[in-house]
């Protein structure tokens, strides 16, 4: 492998740092979209199952072929803007949807080397770039000139920003008790089997963070932001390619929610017990299984609970959340200071 | 010219013609977007400085919150731009009052005063956490000005609060704790009734 850098490093010359970091990002980025289409296909097959159906079944052999073939659909499909409509704007809140959503995986750490970029604040990146998200949204609506997208947008962007708020302060629970704001610290600080790991001493936390990750990616039972038949959301005059930007950021924005809940919640790449034959799998692997179940929930919970209504949506994040996590960060500052500190370290 | 020079006179540019294009757009929901530009880069800026808390919290805070606040509500106003052009004569020898004023106490600002401060940019040592340091700083030697900020916030949040709340009358609202708690017999009233014979 080393070679082969050197290799390449000679043949490139002072432009290597520049590619040597595209073909990074490419190897973030390529995993990615495939990984959203596939969950995409495993949504609907799961689903499918959980309400004894059978799901997409006929593009490929047992569909596997369908995320292939709905992508090509929706690349065929003329993107309409609406008369009337701001055209940049409409044109420019899809790219502003899914930049955020990409750019958020740049700290995200895979294993304790394989880290784009390994820096300090990484904690502190990954909120500040997330809350950028909701312009797309919010732009989208506004920009189509349209009553019910903007009416859509506004309910998604009240929706996000009150969300983030929980989402925050339960961040501030994990970097009081890791005691660094960077990831690969955090992952590192939850060294050991299942019992180390950051769910059990901030157990509150870890479920605020959960369900409101589902709030903030806009997922059942809080998707009165689209609902996908019933109800019209942000991106109704959107069509092609630009709607399928705005799926593509928000299955993105769920893969991370999922990573960064096994990432400080889950111990990250840390094996389920410490002893053989578990801690001889590669870190990896813990990583994408622990990921896998996360996303595996947010699924089955589309398929079990009804849509909150939009009152109650708002109620949940602000008088329950919200609260919740401020007991439990003074619970956590307080516990340090007894001799039953190393519980929450 | 070295690496970080250069980013500093590409961010520079952008912020500039960000600003500018804030006052100069015609449309004040773009002018809202060149002010989230305007912070973004200004955010880089503050990075090439290494002060990497202040510049995501200028992120997560201004854009991530202020600004879609402000977005929302330049968005819900029907503005009719033909008037407000209107006032721009009249309104103009004050505006460039006070303009020419502030532009002449930020040179002051940074020519004199600035001395100590800005001529001696040096590298932090390879450790230097900025948001280790600054809430080191916050919490120990600027405690009593810190958390004297955090309880004028507070009171201004309440104010706020207080000065909008309105207590309608008539909403349908619905205490969640109590449907919980709901019985079945406060809701279904059982009625024992005998079966009646047909024809009687």
């Amino acid at each position: 492998m080393t070679e082969i850098i050197a290799i390449l490093q000679g043949f490139f010359g002072f432009a290597w740092p520049l590619i040597y970091s595209m073909a990074k990002i490419v190897a973030i980025v390529a995993p990615l979209m495939l990984g959203v289409a596939y969950l995409t296909y495993a949504e609907r097959k799961i689903i499918g199952y959980m309400q004894v159906r059978i799901g997409p079944n006929r593009v490929g052999p047992k569909g596997w072929l369908q995320p292939i073939a709905d992508a090509l659909k929706l690349l065929m499909k003329e993107i309409l803007i609406p008369a009337g409509a701001n055209k940049m704007i409409f044109l420019l809140a899809p790219v502003l949807a899914i930049g955020p959503a990409l750019a958020a995986w740049a700290v995200v750490p895979f294993s304790p080397e394989l880290v784009l970029a390994n820096i300090d604040a990484s904690l502190l990146y990954i909120m500040g770039i997330t809350s950028m998200g909701v312009y797309g949204i919010v732009l989208a609506g506004w920009a189509s000139n349209s009553k019910y997208a903007f009416l859509g947008g506004m309910r998604a962007a009240a929706q996000i920003v009150s969300y983030e708020i929980a989402m925050g302060f339960a961040l501030v629970g994990v970097l009081m008790a890791a005691q660094s704001l960077n990831l690969v610290e955090i992952v590192k600080a939850q060294h050991g089997g299942m019992f180390s790991w950051y769910w059990l001493p901030l157990f509150p936390l870890f479920i605020v963070y959960l369900i409101s990750g589902l709030a903030e990616t806009n997922r059942a039972p809080f998707d009165v932001v689209e609902g996908e038949s019933e109800i019209v959301g942000f991106h109704v005059e959107y069509s092609g390619m630009a709607f399928a930007i705005f799926f593509l950021a928000e299955y993105a924005n769920m893969i991370l929610v999922a990573t960064m809940t096994s990432l400080m919640f889950l111990g990250g790449w840390n094996p389920l017990f410490d002893f053989a034959p578990f801690n001889m799998v590669p870190g990896f692997f813990w990583l994408i299984s622990k990921v896998l179940f996360v996303l595996f929930l947010f699924l089955w919970f589309r398929a079990t609970f009804p849509r909150y209504r939009y009152d109650q949506i708002m109620r949940l994040g602000w008088k329950v959340f919200i609260p919740v996590t401020l007991v439990w960060i003074v619970v956590v500052g307080a516990a340090m200071q007894t001799p039953y500190g190393y519980l929450f370290h | 010219m070295n690496f970080e020079l250069l980013v500093f006179y590409f961010l520079a540019t952008i912020l500039l013609f960000a600003g500018l294009r804030v006052v100069t757009a015609r449309h004040p929901v773009h002018a809202a977007l060149y002010l989230v530009l305007a912070f973004f880069t200004g955010a880089g800026l503050w990075l090439l400085l290494e002060a990497e808390f202040l510049a995501i919290t200028l992120v997560l805070v201004y854009i991530g919150a202020v600004m879609v606040l402000f977005l929302f509500v330049v968005m819900m106003m029907n503005l009719n731009i033909e008037k407000m052009r209107d006032g721009f004569w009249s309104n103009l020898p004050l505006a460039a009052f006070v303009g020419i004023l502030m532009a002449i106490e930020m040179s002051l600002v940074l020519t004199v005063a600035g001395r100590t401060i800005g001529s001696d940019p040096h590298a932090h040592a390879a450790g230097y956490s900025n948001t280790k340091e600054l809430g080191r700083l916050i919490y120990t030697d600027y405690v009593y000005p810190f958390e004297l900020a955090a309880v004028i916030l507070l009171v201004a949040i309440v104010a706020a609060i207080a000065i909008t709340l309105r207590r309608r009358t008539g909403t349908k609202h619905q205490d969640p704790a109590w449907q919980v708690r709901v019985k079945r017999d406060d809701r279904v009233r059982l009625v024992s009734m005998p079966a009646e014979k047909e024809g009687d």
